[in-house]
């Protein structure tokens, strides 16, 4: 196609003949690029198939013995093989919402603060910081949960966090993980708000507040949907930390501050002591999990289009 | 000069390298409760005869795949394999070692021990007991002055011996217990707080006012934890010690146990602590590679005779003689690619 369309250039005909291989050598490079490219991307695709297939082949067997139970059992209980998903994904949605009702205004406020109050010589030491607390390890996270975070909640509020850990705890440290993430990705957007925009609104006397909740958070919606999002997908899947403070009772409890467990920390705690029926239903946990994270995935694409539409 | 040195460096681990994978090393898996004691004996016994043991501390049921799949020479399990399983893979299973579960407990205002019984304490597991006040503690205490203290069950969260141990002495005790949660290496517990491993629940029962939870005793010596005096079977309130786990496992019936199989919880006698069990060994009875088998065979046979203090001092009941002869006899099933008995001493 690219060694056509130098051969029917008229320009080219005036060249010399080494000149023009050399050139058509360098389209068929070009040719050769572009179909590795695509092979690479294409390879993701593949093996993205390939994950969903295995998970679905592995876990085929629980399922089809467990049928609607395995997501209307109250209970995990490997002994006598009652296994109820239920408690799991309860676990996993609830700590994620927690995390996120937390860790969104935190995160607005830190991003707001960091591109329209912050005085500049903290401006690149404050992000420096909260960038590092993103590439803090989640074991760290669970530690600090389990010796420094429960302890408190449970000298604090014995009647509540009797034993520290709990849903609750375990959505509170998932906040902390994802704040830097949203942080980051919120002030990246905001600052490409144009300075006119808020010099124009500062202009017609708006308060830095409304500068803030009228011109700029509008202005970036999209963007910022997508750093709750990349956030969210953070935290359905977070493994480490969760087990340490969420308690890992495999009963179904409907509270916000009780024990429970999610599927990431379930799987955790099972997979390599686990065989037959058992692993086949972690195996299907796991693929509930890659659904949750793809449903999530959809969900924040139609929201992002719908205010694209809006406001590109 | 600094690529002289890398150089020497590298050429140098390289030897070493070779030289670790030309000894000889005795491969299994499993338990992770009789880990310490195993790498001890495996310590001792390179010393002296200079093949080592590379033993993967991966869970009960890891060691059972792993034999099963015939990657290793042994695995090892701390919840025995029932007669007919055992046949149906053609193993050959027997106990290694003993050792105590305990309750323990952490409660502000309260020194020393308390007294429970298996009923109790099943259920408090199961949350219908809630208050350290219960009457039904109470009057196994008629002498501790228990505050009002809501009470905090901490269970392992993974699967593992321990829990088998724990649930199948409850099981035993309480029918409730049996019919609604029932015994196992991973089971839902109606109440209470999931820790990993038996360190974090000691850190979990040091930590929270209220709690109660059972670790292998040996973890509980070293975190000082209060320990619960349980009532056993002679309906004799017994203190958990190296005394009361001897004395539970003198009652043990092996020679009567089909396939070895036998959980040493609630055995009868006065002394006897009732939550007590031992870790299994398994091996195939046809196997392929004799010299490994009979490198195995010896490695358990130098622990059997000279194993027992090392094990006691970290805590474990040593197999009594007798038990370990039975063990020895056993042995004669395990036999070559040709039929030839693999132990013969």
């Amino acid at each position: 196609m690219a060694t056509n369309a130098i051969q029917t250039d008229s320009g080219l005909g005036r060249l010399s003949e080494a000149t023009r291989k050399r050139l058509q050598r360098k389209a068929r490079i070009d040719v050769l690029f572009e179909r590795t490219l695509f092979v690479f991307a294409f390879a993701v695709l593949l093996l993205l198939g390939a994950i969903i297939a295995s998970l679905i082949a592995s876990s085929w067997p629980a399922l089809q013995r467990f049928g609607l139970d395995f997501f209307t059992e109250n209970r995990w209980a490997a002994n006598v093989e009652i296994f109820g998903a239920l408690p799991a994904i309860y676990g996993t949605l609830l700590t994620s919402f927690i995390a996120i009702v937390i860790a969104v205004p935190v995160s607005f406020g830190i991003a707001i603060f960091l591109t329209e109050r912050c005085p500049g010589f903290l401006r690149q030491p404050l992000s420096t910081l909260i960038e590092l607390l993103a590439g803090i390890p989640s074991i760290i996270y669970g530690m600090w949960g389990m010796e420094v975070l429960a302890p408190l909640l449970r000298t604090w509020f014995p009647t509540v966090f009797p034993a520290g850990t709990g849903l609750a705890t375990a959505g509170i440290i998932l906040a902390v993980m994802i704040i830097p993430f949203i942080t980051a990705v919120s002030r990246d957007v905001i600052n490409t708000v144009p300075a006119v925009m808020r010099e124009s609104a500062y202009g017609l006397g708006c308060t830095t507040w409304e500068v803030a909740s009228q011109v700029i958070l509008p202005s970036v919606k999209t963007g910022l949907v997508g750093g709750v999002v990349l956030g969210l997908g953070r935290a359905l899947g977070e493994t480490m930390a969760v087990t340490f403070v969420i308690g890992n009772n495999l009963f179904l409890n409907t509270t916000l501050t009780g024990q429970g467990t999610s599927i990431a920390a379930l799987i955790a705690n099972q997979f390599s002591e686990s065989d037959g029926t058992q692993r086949s239903a972690l195996l299907a946990l796991g693929l509930i999990l890659f659904l949750i994270t793809f449903v999530v995935l959809a969900i924040a694409r139609y929201l992002l289009r719908n205010s694209t539409g809006r406001h590109a | 000069m600094l690529k002289h040195v890398f150089a020497t460096l590298i050429s140098g681990s390289l030897v070493l390298g070779a030289a670790a994978q030309a000894q000889e090393a005795i491969t299994g898996a499993g338990a992770t409760f009789p880990y310490p004691v195993y790498s001890q004996w495996a310590d001792a016994y390179q010393d002296e005869s200079g093949i080592g043991l590379n033993y993967q501390a991966i869970g009960s049921g890891g060691g059972i795949q792993q034999i099963t799949a015939k990657t290793v020479t042994f695995g090892a399990s701390d919840a025995p394999m029932e007669k007919e399983e055992l046949d149906k893979n053609g193993l050959l299973q027997w106990p290694m070692v003993m050792g105590g579960v305990v309750a323990a407990f952490h409660v502000d205002g309260i020194d020393g021990s308390l007294n429970l019984d298996g009923p109790t304490l099943a259920d408090i597991y199961q949350g219908k007991i809630t208050s350290w006040n219960d009457p039904a503690i109470a009057e196994l205490n008629p002498d501790a002055d228990l505050p009002d203290t809501q009470i905090t069950p901490v269970y392992r969260a993974e699967g593992s011996g321990t829990n088998f141990l724990f649930t199948h002495y409850l099981s035993q005790v309480s029918q409730d217990f049996a019919d609604n949660v029932g015994e196992g290496k991973s089971v839902a517990w109606p109440t209470g707080v999931g820790a990993k491993a038996n360190a974090g629940v000691a850190s979990q029962i040091a930590n929270t006012n209220g709690a109660i939870g059972y670790v292998e005793f040996a973890y509980a010596a070293q975190n000082d934890l209060s320990l619960v005096h349980l009532k056993n079977k002679a309906g004799e309130v017994v203190e958990p010690n190296m005394d009361s786990f001897m004395a539970a496992a003198a009652n043990a019936d092996w020679q009567n146990a089909p396939g070895m199989y036998l959980v040493l919880t609630n055995q009868p006698g006065d002394e006897s602590w009732p939550i007590t069990g031992a870790s299994f060994i398994l091996m195939h009875k046809q196997v392929q590679d004799v010299d490994a088998a009979r490198q195995a065979l010896e490695f358990f046979d130098w622990a059997y005779t000279n194993g027992n203090d090392m094990a006691q001092e970290l805590d474990y009941v040593p197999m009594p003689e007798n038990v370990a002869d039975m063990v020895r006899d056993s042995w004669g099933e395990i036999k070559g690619p040709n039929g030839e008995v693999v132990w013969n001493q």
